[in-house]
């Protein structure tokens, strides 16, 4: 584009002192806000050298809440995958009334503040509380142990999987299950051959947006752990503990254990969108090559 | 196999899709379910398959009640509107699916679905695009391979649903023929729905015209053209030109029109319905009637000239007031009508309505009624 071009058809923007402006504000937020913190955990982490991180993460309690948030995960995610499959299912398959409350009601763990819903938990299933005192009389007890934790973190993480799969499975219809049906199908064989592979990316990206948060989940945790060492310490929950006995480096080694999950996270992320997008792509471009 | 319907009822909240609908399918026959959108076609369709459930009524076929039998069991091709091929698999695994999803025992070997795979893409023309993906074929493409796809368990019934509809013209006219050829070839029970009244008439061996959840004529073809039963299929049924008015003394009037009709007792208020190649034009009035009508356009389009008059000092019934007559080319060459000129319309045969709920009475202007006049200006 020459000049008298661009000075006759200017638009908000288009002069190069406002671009590099809006750029440059951009970069500074950015660093200021998100690259240089992340890279002070790791600084900070290795500040005292590869051995003192090795040992801060080989403690004894720092192990036991790797494998706490790892267990907690591992339960979560496929709890969740299932779930938000079942219900994106009923909401995009099936007419029934209150169908407009329920695709509603799936995002209240977004709403609702996570210290919140721990404290809902704890008051219904506490040992004190509706439920809790109820299942006390049967020597079960939720709270303060591992089962809770598992409990508000599936609460927490519940929407991940369906909010990703029902504006695609609503966009995809129904048809080709009902065609599957009429050429004699069994339900199980139309999910596998058919539903599956058309949700295939929409569901990993769910589950790898569940599992980022359920290791990363802190407030609902904190609520209902208890916060006893080598007990119901999750990762997050042991970074603060660890910060709070003035243990600065072994608080940033654990901390850049979960930084390193949230990059790796992201790098998972990026490439399963690529993947969408360049599916997405090829299929267009071949339709346009017809 | 024949298809047998019996009072069937379907309700969506407020919404009565269907109203008692009966019906019988005969065998091997092609038959049309005509209708507006919203007349119900798609939903019986949707409940012959199994794929919708009616709120009360039976469906057959050939006498077993399959009322309660799932989709699956009832052994149909279906073919969608949208196709509904399965994106993620090739052109020859979308026509396998059904064979590969028989129970075990029924299933054919590897080898033998192959084979089978193999004619039927022959059938289709399409043996070149068997490791294709749905996003890479045409339009016209897809509907043959879901054709195919439907027809391969060998069904004796296929249902379509407007399976024409999301296709262009061209494209529409040569798959048409082809399945006509199909149905000839493979002698289904087949029920498509269309809403396109030349192509139910061109294709089918017997018509349903439907509305507002009710069928209202069942018929051939040619009988149901020649012979509608209602307003509503007359007006359904291609372009009709309407002249409403008071009969006195056997003569229809209404402003400066009016037509004389032969035999009639009845008095009072008629409707007198015209198809467009029921009436002739001429440059003056006839003994039987008196109809001036202005020309607004002339179409030369097609393999007859259509020309589309404004009624003068009268008024036509419907919402555009205009009336549609074709003439051939023979006879346009002849006369060169052309826009803003007079001409007198004379009907040969018509069909009356005297009532509101009633049959039409066909009406014939005999030759030997037309003044000589006319004859000689043709």
């Amino acid at each position: 584009m020459n000049a008298s071009q661009s000075s006759r058809h200017r638009r908000v923007g288009d002069s190069p002192v406002i671009k590099w402006l809006l750029i440059g504000i951009a970069v500074a937020v950015a660093l200021a806000l998100l690259i240089v913190p992340l890279l002070v955990i790791f600084v900070e982490a290795l500040g005292a050298g590869w051995g003192t991180l090795a040992d801060n993460l080989t403690d004894q309690y720092t192990l036991h809440a790797i494998g706490l948030t790892l267990f907690v995960a591992a339960l979560t995610v496929p709890l969740n995958l299932v779930f938000g499959t079942a219900l994106a299912w009923l909401v995009t398959r099936f007419r029934f009334p209150g169908r407009k409350l329920l695709i509603t009601l799936i995002d209240i763990p977004f709403a609702v503040s996570p210290v919140v819903a721990g404290l809902l938990y704890l008051l219904l299933y506490g040992r004190n509380g509706w439920v809790g005192s109820w299942l006390a009389d049967y020597d079960m007890q939720l709270m303060f142990s591992w089962p809770g934790i598992v409990m508000v973190t599936v609460f927490v993480t519940c929407p991940f999987v369906a909010r990703e799969l029902i504006p695609l499975m609503q966009q995809q219809g129904s048809e080709e299950e009902e065609a599957g049906v009429v050429l004699g199908a069994s339900g199980w064989r139309i999910f596998r051959t058919i539903t599956l592979p058309n949700i295939k990316w929409a569901l990993i990206y769910g589950v790898v947006l569940t599992n980022a948060r359920a290791v990363g989940e802190f407030g609902a945790v904190s609520v209902v752990s208890g916060n006893i060492r080598g007990q119901t310490n999750t990762l997050p929950l042991h970074v603060e503990l660890l910060y709070q006995d003035y243990n600065i480096v072994g608080a940033f080694a654990s901390a850049s254990l979960l930084a390193g999950i949230a990059v790796f996270t992201l790098a998972v992320k990026g490439f399963v969108e690529w993947r969408q997008t360049r599916s997405l792509n090829r299929l267009q471009t071949e339709e346009t090559a017809q | 196999m024949t298809i047998t319907v019996d009072g069937i009822n379907k309700r969506f909240g407020k919404f009565q899709a269907l109203n008692n609908v009966s019906l019988d399918i005969p065998e091997g026959k092609l038959t049309a379910l005509l209708g507006p959108s919203g007349s119900g076609k798609t939903t019986l369709l949707r409940i012959i398959a199994g794929l919708e459930s009616a709120d009360s009524g039976r469906v057959s076929f050939s006498g077993k009640d399959v009322t309660k039998l799932h989709v699956r069991d009832r052994n149909i091709g279906f073919v969608f509107q949208h196709y509904a091929l399965f994106r993620h698999m090739t052109v020859a695994q979308n026509i396998a699916f059904g064979l590969d999803s028989l129970p075990r025992k029924q299933r054919p070997s590897k080898a033998e679905i192959q084979k089978r795979v193999g004619e039927l893409l022959e059938m289709i023309q399409l043996p070149h695009l068997a490791n294709r993906f749905p996003a890479q074929l045409s339009g016209g493409q897809k509907q043959r391979v879901a054709l195919a796809r439907s027809i391969a368990t060998r069904p004796k019934i296929l249902l379509l649903d407007e399976p024409f509809g999301a296709l262009d013209a061209k494209v529409r006219k040569d798959l048409r023929r082809w399945l006509r050829n199909l149905h000839d070839e493979f002698h289904f029970t087949s029920i498509f729905v269309t809403h396109d009244q030349e192509e139910a008439l061109e294709l089918s061996d017997q018509v349903v015209v439907m509305s507002q959840g009710n069928v209202e004529q069942v018929n051939e073809p040619t009988e149901l053209y020649a012979r509608p039963d209602s307003r509503f299929v007359f007006d359904f049924l291609g372009q009709v030109n309407v002249l409403s008015g008071e009969v006195k003394h056997s003569r229809l009037t209404q402003g400066s029109a009016w037509v004389t009709i032969p035999g009639i007792e009845h008095q009072g208020n008629v409707q007198l319905y015209l198809r467009p190649h029921e009436v002739r034009l001429a440059t003056a009035p006839v003994a039987h009637a008196n109809l001036p009508l202005r020309i607004e356009a002339v179409s030369l389009i097609g393999s007859e000239v259509r020309v589309e008059l404004r009624p003068e000092g009268w008024e036509s019934e419907g919402s555009d007031n205009i009336w549609e007559v074709g003439i051939s080319h023979a006879e346009f060459n002849q006369q060169r009508p052309t826009r803003g000129d007079l001409r007198y319309a004379v009907p040969e045969v018509g069909h009356l309505f005297t009532g509101k709920d009633t049959q039409p009475v066909t009406v014939n202007w005999d030759e030997a009624d037309l003044s000589p006049r006319i004859r000689l200006i043709n």
